[in-house]
């Protein structure tokens, strides 16, 4: 070394700043977690608009999900091939205007259950008396969620049963029963399937159902021939079930037209949506894939074209466990959440938040990945989202549910699984090079996150301060004004662990205004109708949709939260059908329910 | 990583053929294209790279701060090879969603060859030195490579018999041997003892970021001994306390078992050199501090 004493000091000084980086940011990063302590009622009220109280057991509801149990070959790793089946839907299963709540467990012989909605604040399990409790009977498989959809468009919102076995079709009868249909649908005898969505892909005015496989279909998991049933790759892997695309006969039957109009590939799908996001009418498909990367497909109402490359997402393979879209930006344009796996030192893969790119629309629009700018990218094992405006203040906000496997709470598995992850596809693939679980956790005992937006492209996660602070393994979530009081509550599926519902307090001062479309021309459920309300300058996108975040559905009423005193210039529709109707005269604080001009 | 080198003779016997020179490459130039040929090979088949930008910064970072500390205290430009294979190391192994893990990961690898130094040798693997701190102080923002290959046969193949050939070419080899031996053997201990399928622990050496690490960070001519027998022995006792770091459950095993074991026989080598000079004081090969740092 040629230099003196006072560059080699200054060399020592940098290297040991470069030390102190990490140093000071790791010690500023949690006195801001310690610092985001819970907050009193009135506190939170006052800081943030709203405030959520756990009123699950006041609602009298009591449902706990239980995890299957399968083939024993699989028993040293039972927890992480156990790890879903809960779910939440919210439906309006006999039309009398108040949301109620339907949610799945998966043991064999365990029973699913609807809650109806008493309105007044108590909700009783209906699904015994109704036919739709007893679905994971021996030989049938196990539940891991369900929609609803108006298949025969009566006016009632049917049940497809999603599971690993055999799926299940339940006709609506006017809110008063349900009859078991899937024998005449023509559905395969078996699926592996997490997620399925309605929608009208041709917008014939018949509701048409996606199916995503998650195993593949050959597979009994209660029976298996052999244990390599492990996806050959944690980022690749095309080995898993395969999508269906179920387009609505009209008298009952389904006929499976995917690999037809071009929905290919064995790819382990958790969650889907659908949504217009090229503007010409048609409903496309975002698909989230578990060990690989997402796809998109755009749709022209006779075949759908993978464009996950084109469009920008299809490069980095993550672990997609949800799909949900807002307008996040208020700019009539819908952003995709979706989650993935992030645990700090280990695996960053961070959820992503796909916005469409200034300048690009139609059929060249691309995506770039937003979540790290606005601070939604880090949750934990996530699964389900959903946004919702929970303070009314004219921006979405978004629930994150996170949290895989929680057994011991000081035992990990973290380091065998990512000892074997790494592997080769033949050591991976085969459940028995696997180490044992033992008892340990993975991603165990994390929170959940309350982001919400300050409407300037910044988020905050307010959990805590708001009193979302269970710690149970979150898997579904879904958003609805339960109470009808113009608040949107929090309904979250725990995997092997309570239903939850959140009600939501906030301040009446931000105002509101919620729709209920029915659709004459379109499918009766106005299922992929658009909404842009326009109000003080802002304008917002929303859509009704049957089946989002992961083994989810909200309710189908649209809800915006528009902020203190708001003037509503219009609200305009866009129907499947193509009519395009626009409303005025709206006032906030008010329920309209338009029905399709016809 | 800094790149491998192997003694030139001052005085070639006989000159190649022009178009042999033509053909034949610089050994510096080797495991710098490889590498990079990995990197491109892996991104454009199966998308590898948190983001090129962020790969692109820690090699521009690292070439950066190697010119800039060379000039300094070197006093002159330095050949920034070395200082790429360690950006692009940085770049391909660290995951993180930040911009700066990446910059700072870099930096400290470079300067604490110029900080970190003994009788004129760094002590330190530059890219295990600057990954594992981050690594070990930031692991909210910071995580190794957990992306494969594809996880399929092939891939795995051509870079394990790619890799092989150029150490092979740089004779160095045996290290790489060594060390693939001793995983190997130790994998058949740890399942024994933990009670665990023998190829749950024989998987993270099929992954690729043991072949980074087997083909370019234990191969490192600098920060090893000298010896080729105590080179194997580095190799095994790396895998040694890898198994110790594996057993205590460290998923980032192999980096931590470099990290302290790299020093301590580089430091113990210098023991026993001035003990034999003490001893019968021999000429020894000039490696001064400037030429150490500019062979780099």
């Amino acid at each position: 070394m040629k230099r003196g004493p006072i560059a080699r000091a200054i060399l020592f000084l940098f290297f040991a700043g470069l030390i102190a980086v990490p140093v000071v940011l790791t010690r500023r990063a949690s006195q801001d977690k310690a610092s985001a302590a819970r907050l009193s009622e009135k506190s939170a009220l006052a800081r943030y608009g709203f405030y959520f109280t756990n009123d699950t057991k006041k609602a009298g509801i009591d449902f706990v999900h239980q995890e299957p149990v399968l083939d024993k070959k699989l028993a040293a790793i039972m927890p992480e091939v156990a790890s879903l089946g809960a779910s939440v839907s919210i439906v309006d299963y006999n039309d009398d205007g108040w949301p109620d709540i339907y949610v799945t467990t998966s043991r064999v012989g365990g029973m699913n259950a609807l809650y109806r909605n008493n309105h007044n604040g108590t909700f009783t399990n209906v699904a015994p008396e109704l036919g739709i409790a007893n679905v994971n009977q021996p030989g049938t498989g196990v539940s891991m969620g369900a929609v609803w959809g108006d298949y025969n468009n009566d006016g009632y919102p049917d049940l497809f049963l999603i599971k690993w076995g055999k799926p299940m079709l339940f006709r609506n009868d006017h809110g008063h029963g349900f009859t078991n249909v899937t024998k005449q649908a023509g559905f395969p005898k078996w699926m592996n399937a997490n997620t399925a969505l309605w929608f009208d892909y041709n917008n014939d005015g018949k509701l048409d159902l996606f199916v995503g496989g998650y195993y593949p279909a050959k597979i009994n998991l209660w029976h298996l021939k052999t244990t390599k049933i492990m996806p050959d790759s944690f980022e690749y892997a095309d080995n898993g079930g395969r999508n269906y695309l179920f387009r609505n006969m009209g008298n009952g039957k389904f006929k499976d037209v995917a690999q037809q109009l071009g929905l290919t590939g064995h790819r382990w799908t958790l969650a889907s949506g659908a949504a217009d996001l090229t503007g010409n009418g048609y409903q496309d498909l975002f698909i989230a894939n578990d060990y690989g990367i997402d796809q998109l497909y755009f749709n022209n109402g006779k075949r759908f074209y993978d464009v996950s490359k084109q469009a920008g997402i299809g490069f980095s393979p993550k672990s997609g466990m949800d799909v949900s879209f807002g307008d996040v930006f208020n700019q009539g344009k819908f952003d995709i959440y979706v989650s993935n796996i992030s645990e700090p030192g280990i695996l960053l893969q961070g959820n992503n938040l796909w916005v469409p790119k200034d300048g690009t629309s139609g059929q060249s629009t691309q995506y770039v990945n937003m979540a790290r700018a606005l601070g939604i990218e880090l949750g934990g094992w996530s699964f389900g989202a959903q946004f919702g405006d929970f303070n009314n203040d004219g921006d979405l906000d978004l629930f994150l549910t996170n949290g895989y496997i929680s057994l011991s709470h000081t035992r990990s598995y973290w380091y065998d699984f990512a000892k074997v992850a790494s592997g080769n596809s033949n050591i991976i693939g085969d459940a028995k090079n696997w180490p044992a679980f033992d008892g340990r956790s993975l991603s165990g005992y994390q929170e959940k996150r309350v982001w919400i937006n300050d409407g300037n492209g910044q988020f905050e996660n307010v959990a805590r301060a708001v009193g979302v602070t269970d710690r149970h393994d979150g898997r579904a979530v879904a958003v609805a004004d339960l109470f009808n009081n113009g608040a949107l509550d929090v309904v979250v599926a725990n995997q092997n662990g309570p239903l939850i519902i959140y009600k939501n307090h906030v301040n009446p001062a931000e105002k509101w205004i919620e729709f209920r479309l029915e659709g004459t021309r379109s499918n009766r459920e106005a299922i992929g109708a658009e909404l842009t309300l326009y109000w003080d300058g802002k304008k917002q996108l929303q859509e009704v949709a049957a089946g989002s975040g992961f083994a989810a559905q909200n309710g189908l009423r649209l809800h915006f939260g528009l902020g203190e005193h708001p003037h509503i210039e219009k609200a305009v529709i866009h129907w499947p059908s193509g009519t395009i109707q626009t409303v005025t005269n709206l006032k906030p604080d008010k329920l309209y329910q338009i029905e399709e001009p016809k | 990583m800094s790149q491998s080198t192997i003694a030139i003779p001052a005085s070639p016997p006989s000159r190649p053929p022009k178009w042999k020179r033509w053909l034949s490459l610089d050994n510096r130039y080797v495991p710098p294209i490889f590498i990079t040929l990995i990197l491109l090979a892996g991104q454009l088949s199966f998308g590898i790279l948190e983001s090129y930008e962020r790969t692109l910064l820690a090699i521009a970072t690292s070439i950066t701060v190697e010119l800039v500390l060379g000039r300094i205290f070197l006093g002159k430009w330095l050949n920034v090879a070395s200082a790429y294979i360690t950006g692009i190391s940085v770049g391909i192994l660290l995951r993180s969603p930040d911009f700066w893990p990446y910059a700072v990961a870099a930096a400290l690898a470079i300067t604490s060859k110029y900080v970190l130094r003994l009788k004129g040798r760094h002590l330190f693997n530059p890219s295990n030195f600057g990954i594992s701190v981050v690594l070990f102080l930031l692991p909210a923002s910071a995580a190794m490579l957990s992306i494969q290959w594809g996880n399929n046969l092939a891939s795995m193949v051509v870079i394990w018999v790619l890799g092989s050939v150029i150490v092979w070419r740089l004779r160095r080899f045996h290290i790489s041997a060594t060390y693939v031996i001793s995983f190997l053997v130790l994998a058949v201990i740890r399942s024994w003892i933990i009670h665990e399928p023998w190829l749950s622990e024989v998987s993270p050496i099929t992954g690729p970021e043991y072949q980074l690490f087997i083909f370019f960070m234990i191969t490192d001519p600098k920060t090893t001994v000298r010896s080729k027998k105590g080179q194997c022995i580095v190799a095994f006792l790396v895998a040694l306390l890898e198994m110790f770091f594996r057993l205590d459950q460290s998923v980032y095993a192999e980096l931590y078992a470099l990290f302290w074991v790299g020093p301590i026989a580089m430091l113990v080598e210098m023991w026993l050199d001035s003990r034999r000079m003490k001893a019968a004081p021999v000429e020894v090969p000039a490696f001064s501090a400037s030429a150490g740092v500019a062979q780099q």
